[in-house]
């Protein structure tokens, strides 16, 4: 396998590991651009959709069992979304830290029950024959070339997702309000703007996204009680470079998380990748402390 | 008869009852107890940050790692005789062929113990300043030490031939030429933990008092305010936090010695978190509050733990969540006049007469 070659696809797994990340922390990032809170219990919300694309194929085997697994795994991640946004959430909002610690609490909860049902070790979940095969370059000065298909899919459902968020955001009217109340939530509020209503709709879209996620992540790998824990804290760092609230700047974010991290890796161990990761975090925010994309406000924080 | 203060009162028999402890309790719960203790130096510094100044940190076993392992570094090194080429046996285990170059120095007690309070209290300083001085705090601060606490634990654990990894280090026997294992050891480790408690409480007590305290207090509730009053505020989010983590530092380096053991699975995220946790339940804005917490939580945990491992990790959760939601002030909050929780225990205690009379 030539240099270029491995280059290339270490490029083409910072595009796949970026495109989980931008699953996963699209939620994440909506929510606290409109409630300034961010729930610790989002990970969990990978698992569940991990376990439930592994009992999805359980009752639906066969090459389309994983399209199925899709809805069923964003519908039942939302509808978890919404009932900790109910009971948990909304009530601490005025506490952001404080929400933080609750939802660990709810996430250290969940864990102990998918442990308790599921057991310790993990469900495997098989991709479909259909996603079993390798595109490889044969020719060519990328010579060498492997890429997994399954890894591909990933970028596929990504990118129709963001496009689906996108057009939701900026074509239909939920959006306009979505972005009304992320920009003045009390003028939002005095138009007539259900603001308590987008926080819960916004909420369990974005657990939804994070099931969604857990059924890609299912294929990667098996499924264990701790599974979301991997991907939440890079999750994190996504939002904290991406800025208030903005799908753009999660994208952008992501990809700069997953590039990094698949690029440094060719010179160092992952451990270590993880402190250089988190130093240029530390060193980006003394740059842009408001992250990549910044939401225009005149509101002072604090 | 004069009238006595009655917190004047308890404080002296707490103390008192501290100091006595090796005769009262048990040496198993004695050495629960110093442990636990030593943890407690830990959650005051929590206090200090969250309570007061209003900064989470989700990373203060980064700190307490850094304790730790610099009081561990040395007890490794005793006995050896490095110039000989001697090397502590994990590393010989691993291969190593010399004793790495950052080892050396801490064949001296001084040198280690200095580490102990300097090493983790510099840095938090400086991490914290890189935050503060860019605004960075709430959330976002403490989601960036989260991410520092795992890092800094797969760190450990992968660096297996420079710290010990996965299993930590372990299996020392001496600290300046004293033996650590027997129970005269044990109760004199107790002592000097008990000592220190004392001391950090009424150095923080000093310092909340002070003019320090209020600044801190006033950037927790108002740092634009604070700001437009024409005070950087933060110098004193600097301060507390690197106190923090030294006092984090200090309680490690005690944890260690009583526990024989410091190991990856003491400074992750996980045990960081739970650490919060400790202050929480105990009351955030209330000294006595984090150690009683602490203790309270540790014993809860020691108790249930071992019976059904499964069944605490629910009453954890649950922990969390209440006490967040329904006890923000935590225990302490019952017996602080004028606070909700105060009031709510007045209200149970002033009806329960009128029920019986019913």
């Amino acid at each position: 396998m030539g240099e270029s070659a491995f280059l290339v696809g270490q490029i083409f797994n910072g595009f796949s590991v970026a495109s989980l990340f931008v699953l996963a922390a699209l939620g994440l990032a909506l929510s606290f651009g409109l409630m300034r809170v961010i729930n610790m219990a989002h990970g969990e919300m990978l698992m569940l959709g991990g376990y439930l694309a592994y009992m999805t194929l359980q009752v639906v085997p066969g090459p389309l069992g994983i399209i199925v697994a899709m809805p069923v795994a964003f519908l039942g991640a939302a509808l978890i979304g919404a009932l900790l946004e109910w009971s948990v959430i909304h009530r601490l909002s005025a506490r952001p830290l404080d929400t933080l610690l609750a939802t660990w609490g709810v996430s250290l909860v969940l864990q102990q029950a998918a442990r308790n049902l599921f057991g310790a070790i993990g469900v495997e979940v098989t991709a479909p024959s259909w996603l079993n095969h390798v595109v490889q370059l044969h020719t060519g000065p990328l010579e060498g070339l492997t890429l997994p298909d399954t890894r591909l899919f990933i970028l596929v459902v990504a990118g129709i997702v963001l496009a689906g968020i996108a057009l939701i955001l900026n074509k239909t009217r939920l959006g306009l309000y979505v972005r009304a109340v992320n920009q003045d939530r009390s003028t939002a509020a005095a138009m007539g703007v259900n603001a308590r209503l987008i926080d819960l709709m916004v909420f369990s879209l974005g657990t939804g996204v994070a099931g969604l996620a857990g059924v890609i992540l299912a294929l990667l790998g098996p499924v264990t009680p701790t599974v979301g824990q991997s991907y939440i804290v890079p999750a994190f760092l996504v939002v904290i470079l991406g800025g208030l609230g903005s799908l753009v700047g999660t994208t952008i974010a992501s990809l700069i998380v997953g590039l990094f991290t698949a690029l440094i890796e060719i010179f160092v161990d992952v451990s270590v990748a993880q402190v250089l990761l988190l130093v240029f975090v530390i060193v980006f925010i003394q740059f842009r402390p408001q992250g990549v994309i910044t939401v225009r406000t005149r509101a002072l924080e604090g | 008869m004069k009238k006595f203060d009655p917190k004047l009162i308890s404080g002296i028999i707490i103390i008192i009852l501290g100091a006595l402890a090796p005769w009262i309790i048990s040496q198993y719960e004695l050495s629960l107890l110093g442990r636990f203790l030593a943890l407690s130096i830990l959650a005051m510094g929590i206090m200090l940050t969250w309570g007061e100044a209003g900064i989470l940190s989700l990373g203060q076993g980064v700190f307490f790692g850094l304790g730790g392992y610099a009081l561990a570094m040395h007890l490794k090194l005793e006995g050896l005789n490095v110039a000989n080429g001697d090397m502590p046996d994990f590393m010989v285990w691993s291969g190593v062929s010399a004793l790495p170059k950052f080892w050396y120095p801490f064949q001296s007690g001084i040198f280690s113990i200095a580490c102990v309070v300097l090493v983790p209290g510099l840095f938090a300083a400086g991490f914290s300043w890189l935050m503060f001085r860019r605004r960075v705090g709430g959330v976002y601060f403490a989601l960036i030490t989260q991410a520092l606490a795992l890092a800094f634990s797969t760190l450990l654990i992968s660096q297996q031939s420079l710290t010990g990894g996965f299993n930590g280090l372990t299996d020392y026997s001496t600290l300046f030429g004293y033996d650590i294992t027997t129970s005269e050891a044990a109760r004199v480790i107790y002592w000097v933990t008990f000592v220190i408690v004392v001391i950090a409480f009424f150095f923080l007590k000093w310092l909340l008092g002070s003019r320090y305290g209020v600044m801190l207090r006033a950037t927790r509730d108002g740092e634009n305010r604070v700001r437009f009053l024409g005070h950087n505020p933060v110098p004193y989010k600097v301060v507390a936090f690197g106190i923090a983590g030294a006092l984090a530092g200090i309680g490690g380096a005690l944890f260690t010695l009583h526990s024989g053991v410091v190991s990856p699975a003491l400074v992750g995220v996980v045990p960081s978190i739970e650490m919060v946790v400790w202050v929480a339940v105990g009351g955030r804005n209330i000294l006595w509050g984090a150690i009683a917490g602490t203790l309270l939580v540790n014993f809860a945990k020691d108790q249930i733990s071992s019976a059904f491992p499964s069944l605490w990790l629910y009453g954890l959760g649950a922990l969390f969540i209440l006490a967040v939601s329904f006890l923000p002030m935590g225990i302490a909050g019952l017996f602080r006049p004028g606070s909700g929780e105060e009031r709510v225990m007045r209200r149970i205690i002033s009806r329960r007469p009128l029920k019986t009379a019913e």
